[in-house]
């Protein structure tokens, strides 16, 4: 039999929490909930997840980016997926496709919320390797 | 520095030469807070003069009426538009009343007849020269205002945005049907989702208030009022969100106090206070009303026993969409506008609202409004 998977989840959205939390439920995943970047450092000292998902625009504009880089200098092998609603609002793009990306954004992947049940599906799919 | 650029037109090289030796390289202060360094250009025919208008950008035209290829008038005719975004100083020995009347009329701005003195070149340039600064201080302040503007709905636009993304979000879980068949499974999803719909209709409420006040006194309407009755309304309004909570209302004022007011905004200012000091409290708490008379001022006082505030979270206070976000504040309903509305109430009755607050003790907001105020009302 299959282990369960952990994700952790760190976005200061109670809402946006709530329903990615229920999703990744049906989908057989267990969720541990952050609202911000301390809680989220904190709770991987206690348990390690398989993956996380990190919200980029919590306290800071760019509190995502910096929790990225704290997450994978503490747990390397573990992979991020960033969302973000930062295009749509400022017209500010980037992405994580290039090499040159990756050097200063820490994420594997990013996803545009509203983020599609599906796309986070695959997703979670490909980077865990299921 | 900024620079400020002259050009001369004039066939005579020794006027060319006086214009540049007065006035390049001199600095000119303003105000004590502006300075420009004039640059000057010259040149020899009309032909030349308009070339270097067009392709330069000179702030300030002097121009000879007398040229051996055209005169003043006609070059002024040859800049069109561009002559509208320069000063024209026109230089003659022959000004004439009906030279000077038609310059005038097609855009020249002063005369100088010649011959002039380097301080008559200084003043000259001066007059104009304040004048250009003024309408560039002008375009920036629109500018500025306009980027405010800008911040303003953008910020707007996230705020309208997230109810909906929210909203949406339960939506399609239970389109999905996610938790099952059985309705009672969703409810946490049905109240989230109107909160989130209260909140946006409290912040287009909110919105409306502020656009309210925005657009000025004339909407405003002084009347003499009762501040102690007009409390006793907003106390009413709000008994029913306290009673639910267990939180009890208390007012310690004068039996009447009058003063000259529009009522909406007095109402506006109370609810804001009041209906904030039962939000944010804890559960069986109080809230204190205090109205207070003096010789010089009216205070106005609401004190809770609620979540309080760090001296970091009370800095951000006052700022539009400020609103604190935190695990004690997720479930309260806000728009972010509230305090910002009560402050541009403060000022438009030249009074001043400040907060006291610890976290897990309580917040007191006061309110003064200067008596003069008052004395308006027994007056009348």
């Amino acid at each position: 039999m299959q282990q369960v998977k952990t994700i952790l989840l760190v976005d200061d959205d109670h809402d946006f929490r709530l329903q990615q939390k229920v999703m990744l439920e049906a989908h057989s995943y267990k969720v541990i909930e952050a609202e911000n970047a301390a809680a989220a450092i904190e709770s991987i000292s206690r348990q390690t997840p398989d993956l996380a998902i990190v919200d980029l625009m919590m306290e800071e504009h760019d509190t995502g980016f910096t929790l990225c880089h704290n997450l994978k200098k503490k747990l390397p092998q573990m992979p991020i997926i960033m969302v973000t609603g930062v295009a749509t609002e400022t017209g500010l793009s980037f992405n994580v496709k290039t090499r040159e990306e990756h050097r200063w954004i820490k994420a594997d992947a990013l996803l545009e919320k509203p983020v599609r049940a599906e796309q986070l599906q695959q997703e979670i799919k490909k980077l865990l390797k299921e | 520095m900024n620079k400020l650029r002259v050009l001369v037109i004039d066939d005579e090289p020794g006027m060319r030469m006086g214009v540049e030796r007065t006035l390049n390289g001199e600095t000119l202060n303003f105000w004590g807070t502006d300075t420009l360094q004039v640059l000057v250009e010259s040149a020899g025919t009309g032909s030349e003069g308009v070339d270097k208008v067009i392709n330069g950008k000179p702030d300030i035209l002097f121009l000879d009426y007398k040229l051996p290829d055209m005169n003043g008038i006609e070059i002024i005719e040859r800049l069109g538009e561009r002559a509208n975004d320069l000063i024209i100083i026109m230089i003659t020995a022959y000004a004439s009343i009906e030279v000077a009347i038609e310059a005038t009329r097609k855009g020249a701005y002063d005369f100088l007849p010649k011959p002039f003195t380097p301080n008559e070149l200084r003043a000259v340039t001066r007059k104009a020269a304040e004048r250009i600064l003024l309408a560039r201080k002008n375009a920036q302040l629109a500018q500025e205002k306009k980027q405010v503007r800008f911040e303003f709905i953008r910020v707007l636009g996230h705020e309208l945005k997230a109810p909906l993304g929210a909203v949406e979000g339960y939506l399609d879980l239970m389109k999905a049907k996610t938790l099952g068949d059985n309705l009672d499974s969703y409810m946490q999803f049905i109240e989230r989702s109107s909160i989130r719909l209260q909140q946006m209709r409290k912040l287009i409420v909110d919105l409306l208030d502020m656009t309210r006040l925005e657009s000025g006194k004339k909407s405003r309407n002084l009347v003499p009022i009762d501040l102690r009755k007009a409390a006793e309304s907003a106390i009413e309004l709000a008994t029913p969100a306290a009673n639910s909570r267990n939180i009890s209302i208390s007012l310690e004022a004068p039996a009447t106090l009058n003063l000259m007011a529009d009522t909406g905004e007095i109402d506006m200012m109370l609810n804001n206070l009041i209906s904030n000091a039962v939000k944010y409290n804890r559960d069986d708490g109080k809230v204190m009303v205090r109205l207070v008379h003096t010789a010089d001022k009216i205070t106005i006082q609401v004190a809770d026993t609620g979540i309080g505030m760090s001296a970091e979270e009370q800095q951000k206070l006052f700022k539009e969409f400020s609103r604190i976000k935190n695990a004690r504040t997720a479930n309260i309903l806000g728009s972010g506008l509230g305090l910002s509305i009560l402050k541009r109430l403060a000022e438009l009755y030249e009074g001043d609202i400040s907060v006291e607050s610890e976290p897990d003790k309580g917040t007191t907001f006061t309110l003064t409004i200067p008596a003069s105020q008052l004395a308006e009302a027994t007056a009348s």
